[in-house]
């Protein structure tokens, strides 16, 4: 859907597959694949981390915690270098060689430049087509583009307003949530190795206490990766193929569409709270070292059949 | 080829309703064949390691239908968006029954999610028999090839129809009833306790259920899609499978008499897939039958280009392969022993 390939349209009726080496090929899958599989491997040492940096500050399950806990951040450090670099720069150049209104609009870069800064704060204004109480560093988005410090970057301005995403601040905005964040995660992971192998991580009070509020931040900065990509696409449901405007159905109407948004909104608040009362309950009971759920049903040798 | 794509995802569709429908029929009955909250566990049990994998024969039959027959997709997903939603939800019920029993003991915890997977199994089931009821019956699509239909409207087999009208109902309860009959065969094959006295005992109730449903089932089928009638005038062969449906639901009852539990459940099993199949040769080449008769979906109109159907066909049949592999290694560990209660040991 960001990058098709290995299509080909017919006379009449749907696209067929033309390529299937090509399809398998698509340049777009090796860095969405790396990126999204280190996003899920940082949230996972994350709430390990979390976890194991809670019951070190309460000083319970010290000797369980000092087996996952170095664990947990080993792992975090190394998938949060990777998420980055490869993956993240990987796909960033992507996005800007195969949809460069997206990336523009993404990194809030309004008017084509040589030697664009890269954009770390800032509100977009799409009225006076400007970047409010901006802070920048100069020339980085060139040179992370192109290898180039002088390098030119089309803006926002230099594309039709037709094909600019529906809503750019909600693209800027995820997409900076979630670089901001990635960047968080490599510098409290980092301070979490050199701890680690200073041998004072568990002394280092202040340290605990930020790794374990840090639970929510990769769920929220994945999230916002995939709004990223989401928003980031509009117009389009199908890159260039296909605008989203053609691809809702008909005959399903705003009411009916309503009612199950509403329903789904309804079942996933519920097991939003379901998940967080059971997950409270697991961490606050702690490790069972005898495996749970004791069997009462045996199972007896079949002589029928 | 199409007509090649139309028996594969009849297939799948079938064993999905085979493999998924007894642990569907388990939902239904199991707040009446166990009391005990151990009883329970035992009946969850036997359908533990297997109940998510057959649900993915549901989405493997949804992927063959975008692959081999997309516009059926894009039609029928829209058509149907309410109900479709709805099966959804109760997808996610079902599976919240079986998951959540395990993360804490206390009774009131049980009991809630006990009611969950039954009612949303008990839904589910319907849903089901009330689709391929909506397919049989037809839906009112337009010149252009759309519909959309709403919960219901009167109830009634006509002009203004909805998702539920006398005959779908029919249909669903008909499914309800044949899975809680292929769940109880299950039951009884698998389960060595007290729950399978009491299952014993429901059983003919649930044969009688059966017969009498689909013999109504059929006959309301007739009357209402003409279509029937006529494949079975241009094709009698297509007879071939209510025949062998009935002759394998009397035979597995028979079997189930003999104490033959294991070959009873697998007769209804064949059963059910000669009941899906007498659907599917009732209305071929359709898909997705009209009301109005010329606005009917074919296989023909609704394919994708026939590279696509043959490339799919090259990736269908290694996928079934590791399948294949799959069912017998999971069925091979779990159908050897029967499951019972410690203090009920014979």
């Amino acid at each position: 859907m960001q990058h098709p390939v290995g299509y080909a349209a017919q006379a009449a009726g749907p696209l067929k597959l033309e390529s299937l080496t090509t399809l398998l090929t698509n340049p777009w899958v090796v860095p969405q694949y790396l990126h999204t599989m280190t996003g899920t491997t940082i949230t996972a040492s994350f709430v390990v981390a979390s976890i194991g940096a809670f019951y070190s500050l309460r000083g319970v399950h010290a000797v369980v915690v000092r087996s996952f806990l170095p664990v947990a951040i080993i792992v975090g450090f190394v998938a949060s270098v990777l998420a980055a670099f490869p993956a993240g720069d990987w796909h960033a150049k992507m996005v800007y060689r195969h949809q460069p209104v997206t990336f523009a609009a993404m990194e809030g870069h309004f008017h084509t430049e040589d030697g664009a800064g890269l954009v770390l704060i800032g509100q977009p204004d799409l009225e006076k087509m400007r970047l409010d109480n901006p802070v920048v560093i100069p020339r980085l988005l060139s040179f992370l583009t192109h290898a180039r410090w002088n390098a030119r970057i089309e803006g926002l301005s230099a594309f039709p307003k037709d094909l600019w995403p529906t809503n750019v601040p909600i693209l800027y905005y995820s997409y900076h949530v979630m670089a901001g964040l990635g960047t968080f995660f490599i510098g409290i992971m980092s301070l979490g190795m050199v701890a680690l192998v200073c041998g004072k991580l568990y002394d280092q009070r202040w340290l605990l206490w930020i790794l374990m509020g840090s639970l929510p931040f990769p769920f929220i900065a994945n999230t916002a990766g995939w709004m990223t990509a989401e928003f980031g696409r509009q117009p389009w449901v199908v890159y260039n193929l296909m605008r989203t405007a053609e691809g809702y159905s008909e005959l399903v109407s705003t009411g009916n569409a309503g009612f199950t948004l509403l329903g789904f909104m309804g079942m996933y608040a519920f097991l939003s709270v379901l998940f967080l009362f059971l997950m409270f309950r697991i961490i606050e009971e702690g490790p069972r070292l005898e495996s749970a759920g004791q069997t009462q049903i045996t199972s007896t040798t079949e002589e029928v059949v | 080829m199409e007509t090649l794509w139309f028996w594969l995802i009849g297939f799948m569709l079938a064993t999905y309703v085979v493999l998924d429908g007894f642990d569907l029929g388990v939902g239904v009955l199991h707040l009446f064949v166990a009391r005990t909250e151990e009883e329970r566990e035992l009946v969850l049990r036997t359908i533990g390691p297997v109940w998510d994998g057959n649900e993915v024969w549901l989405l493997a039959s949804g992927g063959a239908i975008v692959l081999a027959f997309p516009t059926l997709y894009a039609i029928s997903f829209s058509g149907f968006y309410l109900p479709l939603m709805m099966v959804l939800w109760l997808l996610m019920g079902r599976a919240l029954g079986v998951e959540m029993h395990h993360y804490i003991r206390e009774r009131l915890w049980d009991q809630f999610w006990n009611v969950i997977f039954a009612v949303s199994s008990f839904m589910l089931a319907l849903f089901l028999g009330v689709a391929l009821g909506n397919v049989i019956r037809g839906v009112p699509l337009s010149a252009e090839g759309k519909f959309f239909l709403p919960l219901w409207t009167d109830f009634q087999v006509g002009k203004q129809t909805g998702i539920l009208d006398w005959y779908t109902i029919l249909v669903g309860l008909a499914a309800v009833a044949a899975l809680a009959y292929h769940a109880a065969l299950w039951l009884h094959w698998r389960t060595d306790s007290e729950v399978r006295r009491r299952i014993t005992k429901i059983i003919p109730i649930l044969f009688v259920l059966v017969l009498v449903l689909w013999i109504g089932t059929i006959a309301a089928s007739i009357s209402v899609q003409p279509l029937l009638t006529q494949n079975f005038h241009a094709r009698p062969w297509g007879a071939v499978f209510p025949i062998a449906s009935f002759l394998a639901i009397f035979v597995s009852f028979s079997l189930h008499r003999r104490h033959m539990a294991g070959p009873a459940f697998l007769t209804s099993a064949l059963s059910l897939y000669a009941m899906i199949c007498s659907a599917a040769a009732g209305f071929y080449p359709y898909v997705l039958p009209a009301s109005n008769p010329q606005h009917g979906l074919t296989i023909y109109r609704a394919a994708s280009a026939s590279e696509s159907m043959t490339l799919a066909l090259l990736w269908w049949i290694p996928g079934m392969v590791l399948v294949g592999i799959y069912t017998y290694f999971v069925y091979g560990k779990i159908l050897p022993t029967r499951l019972s209660l410690p203090h009920e040991e014979h």
